[in-house]
């Protein structure tokens, strides 16, 4: 972590420790979280990736170490679900209000920015999983974060939406120039469209560029050869995406490719 | 109409213009059997109320709230699951209370207590329901957004700067009020009905929160018109014939055919 960084830090943490009970589920660890920059959070299951977004967010307190965030900060939050009771009558109209109190026409923009301008009228308990996904990112789009933090924000959508969505956040990431964190278990897809990648298993395994962090050992160790040569037989793959009618369009992310980039993170 | 039935009416309608926001909440947040619960303390609150020698209304506030208190405090330590505590804690209430009654020798109607005495509201009582029932709507207005933002979900609900702890209190407390001021309509075992009933019954008709926080008002508005004719017409038990009608309005609104519901 003492790479020079172009961008001002919006978060960031110095040797953060968390126990529950005799667990020590986050050992010593320290990063941070930048401007315009898409930082991805990988790790096995139990690794701790969720609790250390929770401390990010101020869900939780750390028992040792400080974690700094710049004055002001406001994050837009995704959470990874969001089981709302079926008693709890709801539009998607209305639940976008609760986030910001906005114009109808704010709420379309923002909903057509994520793809999904037809739902507004729509009920919430009627969405699909890729629909609530894009609805929830439209909502943490409201509050015109400078910090978007999105928990697995693909789960439970099929390969194709998760490209789409990936693609997404790096367009969100660009023409915002917000920063962003998300957690993601999956490898080959998330890599692409990822500056700065975080590995943990309860402490920093390793960091740096997604190419970097590939090429270390204690990520081969993690995710075993396989998931590496994944990676690797990615990078040459998918540059492109289908529309609707099934026709080939370029794929956006392709040209904010990470590695066509200088020196973010 | 003699002067004790347009007491009833109005004391009525106040409550359960009251009941139907904060029964939505109860509803949403799946608080039937708190809420229960907290009822069932009421009658503690009346014999302290007697013992401490202050006003009945204030001492079963204060009663509710601290078991709703205790309540939250020994959920954390989770010695035992919610529902057992609050099965434990219900019915240990009632029956302390039911105790108390009787060592103190309280010259008290229980029957009015436990079942309410609707056609006995005094002006007295209509200042308690409408000073208090103003007060919990202005707090609700308040607080509308950051109540709905716990429910939708309180973690999401903290990130984006609510208070989520003092949001939930005051919500509690605001459900202890309400407890105190219905428990003269409808009396303490039938109190959550008044919340929960009306609430379920507009669930069925609205499309938004506030859709159905106004439609319970005005069911449980109804509940009471019906009930008071049912008791007039045919000398049956004022509360439970609120709680027979309230039940009738929610059987019908559930036979109308599905819509898409929101």
């Amino acid at each position: 972590m003492n790479q020079h960084h172009r961008h001002e830090p919006l978060i960031s943490l110095n040797k953060v420790n968390l126990h529950f009970g005799r667990n020590h589920v986050l050992q010593d660890i320290s990063t941070e979280l930048h401007k315009g920059c898409i930082t991805t959070l990988i790790g096995p299951n139990g690794a701790g990736k969720t609790t250390l977004v929770r401390l990010i967010l101020g869900l939780l307190k750390p028992d040792s170490g400080t974690i700094w965030q710049e004055s002001n900060l406001r994050i837009g939050y995704m959470p990874q679900k969001l089981q709302i009771d079926k008693t709890f009558p709801l539009t998607v109209e209305r639940f976008l209000k609760t986030a910001q109190n906005c114009s109808k026409a704010q709420m379309k923009a923002v909903l057509s920015d994520v793809g999904a301008s037809l739902l507004l009228e729509q009920s919430i308990h009627h969405l699909s999983g890729g629909e609530m996904q894009r609805v929830l990112l439209a909502r943490a789009l409201l509050r015109d974060p400078h910090l978007l933090v999105l928990d697995e924000p693909v789960q439970g959508v099929d390969i194709n939406g998760q490209l789409e969505l990936y693609n997404l956040i790096s367009r969100i990431r660009d023409e915002r120039g917000c920063g962003v964190l998300m957690i993601s278990h999956d490898l080959h897809l998330v890599m692409a469209s990822t500056d700065h990648v975080v590995c943990i298993n309860h402490h920093v395994c390793c960091s740096g560029h997604p190419e970097h962090v590939t090429n270390d050992p204690s990520f081969t160790e993690l995710f075993g050869i396989k998931g590496s040569e994944q990676l690797a037989v990615y990078s040459h793959h998918h540059n492109h995406n289908h529309d609707e009618q099934g026709s080939a369009i370029p794929d956006p992310a392709s040209d904010h490719n990470p590695r066509n980039k200088k020196g973010c993170c | 109409m003699p002067d004790f039935l347009i007491f009833a009416l109005l004391g009525g309608l106040g409550v359960a213009t009251v009941a139907g926001p904060l029964g939505s909440f109860v509803v949403w947040r799946r608080m039937a059997y708190f809420g229960d619960t907290l009822a069932h303390s009421a009658l503690l609150g009346v014999s302290i109320g007697f013992l401490l020698d202050i006003n009945l209304n204030l001492a079963v506030i204060i009663c509710c709230v601290g078991l709703a208190v205790s309540l939250v405090t020994l959920q954390r330590q989770r010695m035992v699951a919610t529902d057992t505590l609050l099965g434990i804690m219900a019915h240990s209430a009632l029956s302390l209370g039911l105790v108390a009654v009787a060592l103190l020798e309280i010259r008290v109607d229980l029957m009015s207590y436990l079942f309410g005495d609707l056609l006995a509201v005094s002006p007295q009582d209509l200042f308690w329901i409408y000073g208090g029932g103003f007060g919990v709507l202005l707090l609700l207005k308040l607080l509308w957004q950051p109540l709905l933002a716990i429910t939708i979900n309180e973690e999401l609900a903290h990130v984006e700067g609510v208070n989520v702890p003092a949001t939930r209190l005051i919500l509690m407390l605001l459900i202890a009020i309400v407890i105190a001021i219905a428990m003269k309509i409808v009396g303490l075992l039938l109190i959550t009905s008044l919340l929960i009933i009306p609430a379920a019954a507009a669930r069925r008709l609205a499309r938004t929160p506030e859709q159905m926080a106004v439609g319970a008002g005005i069911i449980g508005c109804l509940s009471i018109i019906g009930g008071i004719t049912l008791s007039w017409h045919f000398d049956t038990p004022a509360g439970p014939s609120v709680v027979v009608a309230s039940l009738a309005i929610f059987i019908a609104l559930y036979s109308l055919p599905t819509k898409q519901q929101a």
